[in-house]
């Protein structure tokens, strides 16, 4: 579907894509992107605990461009492999950041190992350096609409 | 020269501030290294850089330093942190 494929993103099955989630609060939010994550077999539930808790304990910098978080905690033994999720917000949500607010779209991404991981971020700003990324992402309707705009494949 | 980048586990948000200022580096002509960490060894890595790339959570806990703390607001904006690496090293 993608001429751009970008083999260094993981894939997207359509587990790992909750789209117009509803979602009351960051907490609430930041859950449903942790579930997508076990739910792909990326990672254990307390990996998504331990996303919450990043923000708990240093604020909403994961709020890194206007109307993006991206949520992730450190590599361990709740990280079965590399994987990455995307969600969707039915309203938008308030992560307290002073600039980006508010969240649109969150990423989910569990790293298994340090230093390969830099691959997959590379890849993650050729897809979101286009600043019209998360408002499509935000917008799109199917799964496949946000494997198209990501560049990435189902499996 | 150095330009550190600091986040909370010194893998996302760092990550891509990394990423972004190794592309503002080679467009600008400069040479660097930059390296990601989490803020908990901000002063060990960030000892000998010039520039240290973060969030606004992060200013505080960095606290003095003889480096350029300079925020990022929006990290997949390249020409906001291309901007920033030449203000710093240029």
């Amino acid at each position: 579907m993608s001429t751009h494929a970008l083999p260094s993103l993981p894939p997207l099955p359509d587990s790992a894509v909750v789209l117009g989630a509803a979602a009351a609060d960051w907490r609430s939010a930041l859950g449903v992107a942790g579930s997508a994550l076990v739910a792909s077999g990326a990672a254990t539930s307390a990996y998504g605990r331990a996303m919450v808790d990043m923000v708990e304990e240093h604020g909403p910098y994961i709020v890194i461009s206007p109307g993006l978080a991206l949520a992730h905690a450190r590599p361990g033994d709740d990280v079965h492999r590399d994987g990455l999720v995307v969600v969707t917000l039915a309203e938008p949500v308030s992560f307290g950041h002073p600039y980006n607010d508010p969240v649109t779209v969150v990423l989910g991404l569990a790293v298994a190992a340090i230093g390969a991981h830099l691959d997959m971020i590379a890849a993650l700003a050729n897809v979101f350096n286009d600043a019209s990324v998360t408002p499509r992402l935000a917008a799109a309707s199917t799964v496949d609409e946000v494997r198209a705009i990501m560049g990435v494949e189902a499996a | 020269m150095k330009i550190v980048t600091i986040c909370g586990a010194g893998i996302g948000s760092s990550g891509i501030l990394k990423v972004n200022a190794e592309r503002a580096l080679s467009k600008l002509g400069l040479e660097a290294d930059v390296v990601a960490a989490d803020v908990a060894s901000v002063r060990e890595v960030a000892e000998d850089a010039q520039v240290i790339l973060t969030s606004e959570e992060f200013v505080a806990t960095i606290g003095t330093t003889y480096a350029d703390v300079i925020v990022i607001r929006n990290h997949f904006d390249q020409q906001e942190i291309t901007d920033a690496v030449e203000r710093a090293l240029g």
